[in-house]
């Protein structure tokens, strides 16, 4: 058996059999944050899209990549938006190299 | 208004298994016209092109085009009921050779006059002056464009398209059209290069006026979003994608009931090369004619018999429905 099944996606709503109320809570929070707002739909679905890949959820990418693209984003705007993602998760384990430097300054002479 | 945004779809019945009708039904809809103030004639499958959503199948190849004599009926009946609307289509319709005879005429009558225009036609032989003939005429000139950017276009649309496309409305600019305060209409039409919706149109005519201004200084009057419709050439890249099950299931999912009014084919009939009558273009590709209890062909077209006629439909419908519709003047919602 695979770990991650595509259908799955389309399954997502059974997951409302044993506690519907939370993810009728869920769903109407979920739908409300991608409306237009403050930021418009694409712009949110590029960070859908960002957390999606930082968060490496199968799922949230291929929804995201389809959101982005019936949003009007193009490749290139959706390629930054990932390079987003990748180089804050870059930037957010190369800092912790100061840790291991605090670390090792900490019993060095 | 219902999209398919949030990608988690609480309704996942397959497509296939829902027919359009029973779905009006379900909400106490029942499709008929309101009117006909359009006549849409296709003139043919003859194309320069042939691109991968074509739902004509349209190609240089396609020997199926109008002759005058039916050209000739289709103008008796603008004349004797004096339809407000002519919008002609194809395949590349410039290249029949009764197009430029449709288009006098109907405007001598006085009929709005609206063409299809694949941009790259003007290219061919003998086509170098439609900028000047359109504008001579007033043609309100709708051009496919499916993106501002050459990868996508050329894409859909063939190698080289994207390029002669610029050079096209480079040259419908010179002679006014699109340009502010000339009356000239430029309209440009979206269609997503894949298996997804369009975007919401307000926003992406915005992102194109500034990167085909900022890119190549072209200005436009409107621009179309159109959802690909799941038949002939579309629907076999569907298949062969292995995607139709999924763009059916997100046409249903994103069913929107107030598209409804504003369907094409409540205030269009469609005519084909050979001048018999459909409800819309996508009815006439898979030749599903009116209903059998009208007249089916121009030359016992009366308006007055189409209005309030039943609508003929099937699971494409579901295409000019979803989420904020679609028709050859783009939204519904």
């Amino acid at each position: 058996m695979a770990y991650y099944e595509e259908d799955d996606l389309q399954r997502f709503p059974e997951i409302a059999k044993y506690r519907p109320d939370l993810f009728e809570k869920f769903m109407a929070w979920y739908q409300a944050c991608q409306e237009d707002g403050a930021l418009n739909r694409r712009e949110k679905a590029l960070i859908g899209l960002a957390v999606a890949h930082a968060l490496q959820c199968p799922y949230c990418i291929d929804a995201f990549s389809q959101s982005c693209l019936e949003a009007g984003s193009n490749m290139e705007q959706m390629t930054e938006a990932i390079h987003m993602a990748s180089a804050i998760r870059g930037g957010a384990a190369l800092i912790h190299g100061l840790q291991s430097h605090n670390s090792v300054n900490k019993v060095s002479m | 208004m219902s999209t398919a945004l949030p990608v988690i779809q609480t309704e996942f019945a397959a497509a296939f298994s829902v027919d359009f009708d029973e779905k009006l039904a379900s909400c106490g809809i029942e499709l008929r016209a309101s009117r006909v103030d359009t006549l849409q004639v296709n003139v043919g499958k003859l194309c320069n092109q042939a691109c991968k959503h074509c739902h004509v199948d349209a190609a240089p190849a396609r020997t199926e085009i109008m002759t005058r004599e039916t050209a000739r009926q289709v103008i008796d009946a603008i004349r004797k009921f004096r339809i407000p609307t002519v919008d002609i289509t194809g395949g590349a319709p410039e290249l029949n050779p009764s197009f430029r005879y449709l288009v006098r005429e109907a405007r001598e009558l006085g009929s709005r006059v609206i063409v299809r225009h694949n941009l790259t036609v003007m290219f061919e032989t003998g086509q170098q002056h439609l900028p000047q003939f359109f504008r001579e005429h007033e043609v309100e000139v709708v051009c496919s464009l499916p993106y501002f950017l050459e990868q996508q276009t050329d894409a859909q649309r063939g190698r080289g398209v994207f390029e002669k496309s610029i050079a096209a409305l480079r040259r419908l600019n010179a002679v006014g059209y699109g340009i502010e305060n000339t009356g000239l209409i430029l309209n440009l039409v979206y269609n997503p290069v894949g298996a997804f919706l369009p975007p919401a149109q307000e926003g992406i005519e915005v992102d194109f006026k500034r990167e085909l201004m900022n890119r190549f200084g072209i200005s436009f009057n409107h621009l179309f979003t159109i959802t690909n419709m799941p038949i002939k050439r579309f629907l076999d890249y569907l298949r062969r994608s292995g995607n139709e099950e999924r763009y059916m299931q997100k046409l249903l999912a994103a069913f929107n009931p107030a598209t409804i009014d504003g369907l094409m084919c409540r205030n269009l009939v469609s005519v084909d090369w050979t001048g018999r009558l459909y409800d819309c273009d996508f009815n006439q590709m898979l030749e599903l004619g009116v209903a059998p209890e009208l007249p089916q062909t121009i030359v016992n077209f009366d308006p007055e018999t189409f209005t309030r006629r039943r609508i003929m439909t099937g699971s494409h419908c579901f295409g000019c429905t979803a989420g904020a519709g679609s028709s050859c003047g783009g939204a519904i919602s």
